[in-house]
Formats: C-alpha cells, sequence, structure tokens
C-alpha cells in the first residue's frame, strides 16, 4: 500500500544521491593527496548538461534518444520500492526486490541498445560487457534476496530490512556478514567502480559503462549521469538494509543513522578505489563467480 | 465445444479445398488463408465460451471399431486455456504467411503449403481435444507429419534435408515413448479413453514414477528439453517464418500439454518429480540462453530461445508441483500459474519474433546477423514489432514476460520462506536458474536487435531492405499489442487462469479468500508501479522536449576518436558481441575455431573462422546413433534382398505370435 512518510526519502535519494558521488571524489582526492573537486561538481555537471545543446551521430535512430530517460526512468521508479532508514518503502508487497531489479534491467537494456545504435566499435565493447556482467551479476543477487527471505521469512524489501535485528545478528552473524561483503561487490559491480571498471577514463581497454555512453550529450548525457548517482544511491542503501540492526522507531534517528550509512559506505567505497588497481578484463568474471560461491555458501548456511 | 468442431471442418475444408483448386494459386491462397482464419476466430470464440463456463458438457463420444475405448473428443478447461494461443497464432500468422508465400520461390507449392498448414493447425486442435490414447496418438502423428512436410517445403537445399531428416528421427522417438507410456496406461486402466484413465487411479499410482518418466521423455521431446531439442534449432530456420511461427509457438507447447495432462493422472506428486522437473528446466534454460548468445542465424538464435521458455515452464511446473507436494497453495497457484501464463505469452512473443525474422529475411534478405545492421531505419515496423517482443521475452515489465517469471519467482520465494530445507533447496534453484536465463536473455536479445536493426548497414543487401507489406506488418502489430495487454492485465490474471489450476490440482483458489488477497495484491501493485514507470518516461521526455526546444541539435558521425573514414566493417559485430563468454571456461564448449595460421616470409593463405555446433548433438546424439548404427549393421545379412526370404520372415512371425498368444 501507498506509504506516504516514504515519499520523502524518495524526495532525499533523488536529492542527495549525486552528493554520494561527490563524497567518493572527495575522498578519492583526500588520499591522492589533492584537494580535490567540489564536494557539490555533480550537481553542477548535470545543470549545465541540462542546458546545453545536443549533438547526434547520424547514424542513430530514436532508441538512442530514448535510451537515457527509460534507464533514468527506471531508476526513480525504483526508489518508489525502496526501503530507507528503516521506514517501509512507498510500495511495498512481496517480491517486490523482483520489481525493483527488473526495473533497473529496463534502463540497462535500452542502455546497451542506446550503444549499439552508434555503430561505434567502441561503445558495442562496452554493452557487450556490461551486457556479460549483468548476466553474471544477476544469480548472485538473487542468491542475496534467497539468504534475506529465508533467515527474516519476510517477501517484501521493507519487511526483509526491518526484521534485521541484533538478535537476528547474533545468531546469524556469519551470513550476514557474508551478505554485506556481496553486496558490496554487487555495488562497485554494477556502479562500474574499481576493481571493475575506472569511472575516470575514457579509453576502450579500461571501460564498459563510460564507453557506452561516449557519444550521448546535452540532457541527455545529464540523464546520465543523474541516473548514475541514483543507482549508486540504491545499492548503497541495499547495503545499509541488509545490514543495519537498529531501528529505534524514530524517524529522525533511524534517517540519521541511514545517511550515517550511508556517507560511511561512500567513504568505503572511495577507499577502495585509492588502495586497488583495476582487475585485468578478465579477470572480472572470476570474481563474479567468486561472488557467486560465497552466496552459495550463504544460501547453504540457512538451509538448515 | 461445436464451434471448436466447426472451426476444424472449416480449416481442413480450406487447407483441401485449395489443393483442388491448385493450378489457380490466387483462388487456392484466399481458400486455404480463408479457412484457416474463418476457423480461428470460430475457435477462439468456443474455447473463450468453455473457458466462461467451464461446467457445461463439453464432449462428444461416438463408438467406432478401433479397440481400447471410444471416438472421444472433449474440451475442459485446461484444454480450452492451450486452445486460445492456437487458434490464435493460427489465424494471424495466416494472415502473415499468405503474403509471406506470394512469391516466385514459393508460388508452385502455395496450395500444398496450404494444405499442410490447415492440417497442422487442426491436428494440434485435435491433440488438445482427443479424449482417447489412441486418437490422440493418431493426431500426435498427424501433427509431426504436417510440419514436417512445411518443414522440408524448399526440400531441394541440402541443408534443409538434413533439418527435416532430423526433425523426423525426433519426433518419432519421442511418439515410440508414448506408445509405450498409453500402453502401460491402457493396461493398467483397462481402457485408453481419458475418463477412464482418470478414474482408475489405484491402479495407475504403483506405476506412477516410471510412467512420469515415460511422460518426460515422450512429452518433453516434442516441447524441446534438452538433451532431447536437437531438432529444434534445425527445424525452425528450415521452414517458412510463419511455420516457424507455429511450431515454435505452439506446436512445442502439446508436450508441455501432455506432460500437464499426465500429472493429472498420476495422483499426488512427491518432491522429487518437483526436482526432476526443476533441473530439467534450469538445464534447458540455461544451455538454452548460453547457445542462443553464439547463433548467428538469426532464426537459429531464436529457435534455441525456445529451448530456454520452455524450461521457464518446466521451472514454473517444478513449482507448481512442489505445492503440491508440500500442500502449499501459494506455490500452486503461482507455480502452475505461472508456467501456464507462460505458455501463452511464449506464443505470442515467441509468434512475433518468428514473425519479425521472417519479416527481415524478407526484406533484407538473410537472416545472418553479421550481413545485417541499421534495419530500423528502413523497416521503422518490423522494428518495432520486434523490439517489443525482444523485451517482452526478456521478462522486463511493463510487458507480458515479465508477468509470468513475476508469478515463478514469487512462488519459488514462497517456497523458499515457509519450507523445510529440504523442499527449500529446488526453489533455490529455480530461482537462481530464472535469475540467470533472465540475465543472459537480455544480453542475447541486446545482440538481436542492436546487431539487425541498429548501427550501420553491414552489407549492400541490408543497406537497400525494404518494409514487408500490410498483411505482415499488422498480425505484428497485433501481437506486439496483446504483450502489452496482458502485461497491464496482470491483477486479473489469477482468476483468469482459477478455472485451468482447479481443473489440473483440484486447488480452489475462491475457497480460500486470503490466499486470493496474497496473490492479487502483489500483481495489482506491480501495475501500480508499471504506469508510474509509464508516467515518468513520459515525464521525462516531456522535460527533455521542452529543455530542447529552441536548441540547436547538429547531427555529425559517431565519435571515432578522430579516424576520418569510419565503415561499417568497423562496427563491433555478432561474434565480437558475445566474444566476452567465449572467453570464459564455458566459451570452449560453444565455439570451434579453424585457423589456418600464415607461415614462412611471404604467407600465402591464412584464414580463420568459428562456429558454433550444438555440443549435445556433437557429443551426445552422434555417438550414440553411431551405435545404433553399428548394432543394427550386425543383422544386415538378414537382408538379402529376395523376397521368397522375407515372406519366410512374415510367416515365422506370424507363427511365433500364434503360438505365443494360444499358450
Amino acid at each position: 500500500m501507498l506509504n506516504l512518510s516514504a515519499l520523502l526519502y524518495v524526495l532525499l535519494g533523488l536529492i542527495s544521491a549525486p552528493l554520494m558521488l561527490g563524497v567518493i571524489n572527495r575522498t578519492k582526492a583526500i588520499c591522492g593527496g589533492r584537494t580535490g573537486q567540489p564536494l557539490l561538481q555533480v550537481y553542477y555537471d548535470v545543470v549545465k548538461l541540462l542546458r546545453k545543446d545536443v549533438v547526434y551521430s547520424r547514424t542513430t535512430t530514436w532508441i538512442f534518444r530514448v535510451g537515457p530517460m527509460m534507464a533514468l526512468g527506471g531508476l526513480i521508479t525504483a526508489l518508489l520500492i525502496l526501503p530507507c532508514g528503516g521506514a517501509p518503502a512507498a510500495f511495498k508487497f512481496s517480491g517486490d526486490f523482483v520489481l525493483l531489479f527488473a526495473l533497473i534491467g529496463i534502463g540497462r537494456f535500452f542502455t546497451i541498445l542506446a550503444a549499439l545504435d552508434t555503430g561505434s566499435s567502441f561503445e558495442g565493447m562496452g554493452a557487450s560487457r556490461d551486457a556479460l556482467y549483468s548476466g553474471l551479476t544477476e544469480p548472485v543477487l538473487f542468491a542475496v534476496l534467497i539468504t534475506l527471505a529465508r533467515i527474516t521469512g519476510e517477501l517484501s524489501l521493507s519487511s526483509v530490512f526491518a526484521n534485521i535485528s541484533p538478535l537476528l545478528w547474533s545468531s546469524s552473524a556469519a551470513v550476514l556478514i557474508l551478505v554485506a561483503v556481496i553486496i558490496f561487490v554487487l555495488l562497485l559491480t554494477e556502479n562500474s567502480r574499481i576493481p571493475v571498471d575506472d569511472p575516470n577514463t575514457h579509453l576502450e581497454l579500461t571501460m564498459i559503462h563510460e564507453v557506452m555512453v561516449l557519444d550521448h550529450s546535452g540532457p541527455d548525457f545529464g540523464f546520465i549521469l543523474f541516473g548514475s548517482a541514483l543507482k549508486m544511491w540504491i545499492f548503497s542503501a541495499l547495503l545499509i538494509g541488509a545490514i543495519m540492526p537498529v531501528h529505534t522507531g524514530n524517524a529522525l534517528i533511524d534517517g540519521a543513522l541511514f545517511l550515517g550509512g550511508m556517507l560511511l559506505t561512500a567513504v568505503t567505497v572511495g577507499l577502495v578505489e585509492s588502495t586497488m588497481a583495476r582487475l585485468r578484463l578478465l579477470l572480472v568474471p572470476r570474481m563474479l563467480v567468486g561472488a557467486t560461491a560465497i552466496a552459495a555458501v550463504c544460501i547453504f548456511l540457512t538451509l538448515k | 465445444m461445436n464451434m471448436i468442431l466447426a472451426a476444424l471442418i472449416v480449416m481442413l475444408v480450406g487447407g483441401f479445398g485449395a489443393l483442388l483448386v491448385r493450378s489457380i494459386p490466387k483462388i487456392a491462397n484466399s481458400l486455404g488463408l480463408g479457412g484457416a482464419v474463418i476457423g480461428a476466430v470460430a475457435g477462439i470464440v468456443g474455447a473463450i465460451s468453455v473457458l466462461l463456463s467451464p461446467h457445461a458438457v463439453n464432449s462428444l463420444r461416438v463408438p467406432w471399431s478401433v479397440p481400447f475405448g471410444s471416438f472421444y473428443l472433449a474440451v475442459d478447461s485446461l484444454s480450452a486455456f492451450f486452445l486460445i494461443p492456437v487458434f490464435l497464432l493460427t489465424g494471424l500468422a495466416a494472415l502473415y504467411g499468405a503474403q509471406y508465400i506470394w512469391t516466385p520461390q514459393f508460388k508452385p507449392m502455395i496450395a500444398s503449403h496450404w494444405a499442410y498448414y490447415n492440417l497442422l493447425a487442426a491436428s494440434i486442435v485435435m491433440v488438445l481435444v482427443a479424449r482417447n490414447g489412441v486418437l490422440f496418438l493418431v493426431a500426435w502423428e498427424l501433427m509431426a507429419l504436417a510440419s514436417f512436410f512445411l518443414v522440408t517445403m524448399e526440400h531441394d537445399k541440402v541443408s534443409v534435408q538434413r533439418a527435416g531428416w532430423i526433425y523426423l528421427a525426433s519426433t518419432h522417438i519421442g511418439t515410440t515413448v508414448l506408445f509405450f507410456f498409453f500402453i502401460l496406461l491402457g493396461t493398467k486402466a483397462g481402457s485408453l479413453d481419458f475418463d477412464r484413465i482418470a478414474a482408475a487411479g489405484t491402479q495407475i499410482h504403483p506405476h506412477a514414477t516410471l510412467l512420469f518418466i515415460l511422460a518426460l521423455i515422450g512429452f518433453g521431446s516434442k516441447a524441446g528439453i534438452v538433451p532431447l531439442h536437437v531438432w529444434l534449432p534445425e527445424a525452425h530456420p528450415a521452414a517458412p517464418s510463419h511455420v516457424s511461427a507455429l511450431m515454435s509457438g505452439i506446436m512445442i507447447k502439446t508436450g508441455i500439454y501432455g506432460i500437464i495432462r499426465a500429472l493429472m493422472w498420476l495422483g499426488p506428486p512427491s518432491v522429487s518429480w518437483a526436482t526432476t522437473l526443476i533441473v530439467i528446466g534450469c538445464v534447458s534454460g540455461i544451455l538454452g540462453v548460453l547457445l542462443a548468445l553464439v547463433q548467428h542465424n538469426l532464426k537459429r538464435l531464436l529457435a534455441y530461445h525456445s529451448v530456454e521458455n520452455i524450461g521457464i515452464i518446466f521451472l514454473g511446473l517444478g513449482i507448481g508441483v512442489l505445492g503440491q507436494a508440500t500442500r502449499l497453495p501459494v506455490l500452486v497457484v503461482m507455480g502452475y500459474g505461472g508456467a501456464l501464463l507462460h505458455t501463452l505469452n511464449h506464443a505470442i512473443f515467441k509468434g512475433l519474433l518468428f514473425l519479425g525474422a521472417g519479416s527481415v529475411l524478407h526484406g533484407a534478405g538473410t537472416l545472418d546477423l553479421e550481413q545485417t545492421g541499421g534495419l530500423f531505419r528502413r523497416m521503422p515496423w518490423t522494428g518495432i514489432a520486434f523490439l517489443t517482443g525482444a523485451i517482452a521475452i526478456c521478462g522486463l515489465p511493463p510487458l507480458n514476460g515479465f508477468v509470468s517469471e513475476f508469478m515463478i519467482y514469487f512462488g519459488a520465494f514462497h517456497a523458499i520462506q515457509s519450507n523445510a530445507a529440504l523442499s527449500a533447496l529446488p526453489a533455490v534453484v529455480a530461482i537462481i536458474s530464472l535469475a540467470m536465463i533472465g540475465g543472459l536473455a537480455a544480453a542475447c536479445f541486446t545482440k538481436a536487435f542492436g546487431i539487425v536493426f541498429l548501427g550501420e548497414p553491414r552489407s549492400l543487401q541490408a543497406a537497400q531492405a525494404h518494409e514487408s507489406g500490410a498483411w505482415m506488418r499488422w498480425p505484428m502489430a497485433a501481437l506486439a499489442l496483446l504483450c502489452l495487454i496482458i502485461g497491464l492485465s496482470a491483477p486479473l490474471i489469477p482468476a483468469m487462469l482459477e478455472p485451468v489450476v482447479t481443473e489440473i490440482t483440484g486447488f480452489s483458489l475462491s475457497s480460500l479468500p486470503n490466499l486470493s488477497k496474497q496473490i492479487q495484491s502483489p500483481l495489482s501493485l506491480v501495475l501500480v508501479v508499471s504506469l508510474i514507470f509509464g508516467g515518468l518516461i513520459g515525464a521525462l521526455a516531456w522535460f527533455r522536449f521542452f529543455r530542447l526546444r529552441g536548441k540547436s541539435k547538429s547531427q555529425t558521425v559517431t565519435w571515432d576518436c578522430g579516424y576520418a573514414t569510419p565503415t561499417s566493417r568497423m562496427q563491433y559485430t555478432a561474434s565480437s558481441f558475445a566474444q566476452p563468454l567465449m572467453a570464459l571456461s564455458v566459451g570452449s564448449m560453444l565455439l570451434k575455431k579453424h585457423i589456418i595460421k600464415p607461415l614462412g616470409f611471404f604467407p600465402e593463405d591464412g584464414s580463420f573462422n568459428s562456429e558454433n555446433p550444438d555440443f549435445v548433438e556433437g557429443r551426445f546424439w552422434k555417438p550414440s546413433f553411431k551405435g545404433v548404427e553399428w548394432f543394427l549393421l550386425r543383422f544386415r545379412w538378414m537382408q538379402t534382398g529376395s523376397i521368397h526370404l522375407y515372406i519366410l520372415y512374415i510367416t515365422v512371425t506370424l507363427i511365433t505370435l500364434l503360438i505365443w498368444k494360444l499358450w
């Protein structure tokens, strides 16, 4: 059922998602001994892009123009199902997570098509890699969901997160820690961060996501940039929700805890990016298969 | 029932009438088409009226001279549910086909085409309404033969001959197993009439496991489960496209129908059956999509996707059976319901995709992915239709594929939440397989659509492609619209499927009011969120339009890092798109490389080519058939060619049988 107070969290997500990318960039800058870009740089970029003209390749069709809208629309809609800060999401029903990931999936589907629409081999490369990696991350994602559904006995994301309690931590701490590790790996993969992909470069050899959007410009690219911030927000919220054991019932305290968790996640991503190198592309599937193996262990731990 | 009988007669009259006037192709074409379309309309009306009033008597029983029962036809809600896509696709594919075969290449065969086409449709209907084992097998065999003749329409091509041969062999292996299945049932029940079989529960149940395995092999070979799938990727590309749509969309579903019918007779199922179904679904689904991902021929790719979707249907059936075995009504409704809905959905979107592929062949003259590209500009209708089918088959909201997959996911998650470890494990396998299939299917269909319709043309014929005519476009548009309509009617679906699920399992949804709420509300909210998604896309489009108004929109070449003369040969190809998968260890199973390295200081020849043979065919069936051949060659000495000896064989056999009978 529609939950109005949760709409505030949707609004919060829309407003503060780009800040997460700012925090990540600032962490990387501090680790690298630089001052770095302003914390609000992503906002400036999005606003600037929305004002700009567009340039289209003659090869492209309307698929190319629709792609960014589909991706952003899917992610904004996903916010409606995403529970934040201990509060139930705007919509909560059994199996809502299937819809959540399908909404992210439809955005990816159109992003890949938009990349292929340019007829460029760079963008084809990115599209092909993204398609393969999503095929590999999907089972891991659902393995995590199985684990969470099994230990909490709930079937909607909001109830699952509400049932993560200190008691549950004391009985299945190992499973929850493994779940956190897997979600973090998924977060890095899905958001194209190091060690899977390097968000800073535009060279075809290093990239997946950046190379796919090489030809977009103006408002279209603004949509994409904002969309990637939202995607980061969604996956971080999933991570925090899956491990946060404290639910006081006080909206302010829960909200503060949630935001603190999000900040910590962003800093951690920044630290990982500063201390690790990007993996060779062929090693990424191995990492994901490793995550699958851990997920399988999780499931077996819960099937007792 | 009367409407369905009328539909059968109209179809057959149209088909064989076309044969009578074969000297005038135009009349033959109209006659065959008319029979198929009028029959389809009558049949849909009949099937829907049965679904709306499931308790009316819908049977016809006439004694006949064939042993083991009577000439017995009936339509219950299970049959009626399967009849709807049969008639729907028959009618639409016939409209499409009437223009598709109106080419110099097919013209001489128009009359026989319609005879076989209508016979195929009629025999599928007969399979679904037959209520006697002998009648069922006759219809089953007619269905196999009619489709065999349609597959081999272009029988002067070597590849078509090979396809026909593989199809004929595999369908008969399946039929042989079904003979054993029905003989065993008949001897235990004392009759081959289906109502007697259903009534003879206690005689049958001790043999249930054996019968279950026979049904799985016999019906599974028609459905195309791995490893019995090898005929699909051969037969579908060989047949004319609207026939592929018919075969892949509905003919293989008779296998699913058969398995459900068998499950109804075999009594209370066990968890091990559910596990078997889920493992079959998992293997078929994942191998199907992996093999599809590496194909270069569009129709072959779609054929492998049929294997994948049959896998998904099996996963749903497995969840339903698991629910029966562990007495969880939610699983029963969502599992069987999801499987049934996916059967209908697959008929619609796979029919649509095959018709789209036919349109590509018609317009661009090739099905080779590496020869196509950029067709979206020249064939916008086909492109949109194909895109709709692709989104639907990937199980993405708000189209129909998502609804059926959501139902199966829902059932499986419910099993995980409420079952003991042993019966939760099959559900875990089902979910992980569904997730993997979903991810890889998206990869496969972004490839299929992206390479064929987007980018730059890769060949001259693709650059000169033309859109198909109205008769071919409208059936595709209708199917695409149906994908959306079914997707948007998600909340109504459990109620619509309820009589069918009750018919199969005896579980009644209306007797459990709490349950119906448990099932209804997620599907309603799925619809609400899908509508919000649609609204948001609209809002973003408006925002974008508003922002871009009055701005300059310049056109240029695709960014190419400053390289001045990009050609379409520099584009990513279908093979390169699938290459990262090939680089994984599973890839070595799917890919065979032939490399001639350039040698010496002035190398003359060097070449590289790769192919993707079906390793199940190469490593399992080829050796098996070699073994059978070796065994049969041992009996060659019996074949002398002398007629006296043959008469002696017959006499000896007859006497032996007589003695055996009289003993």
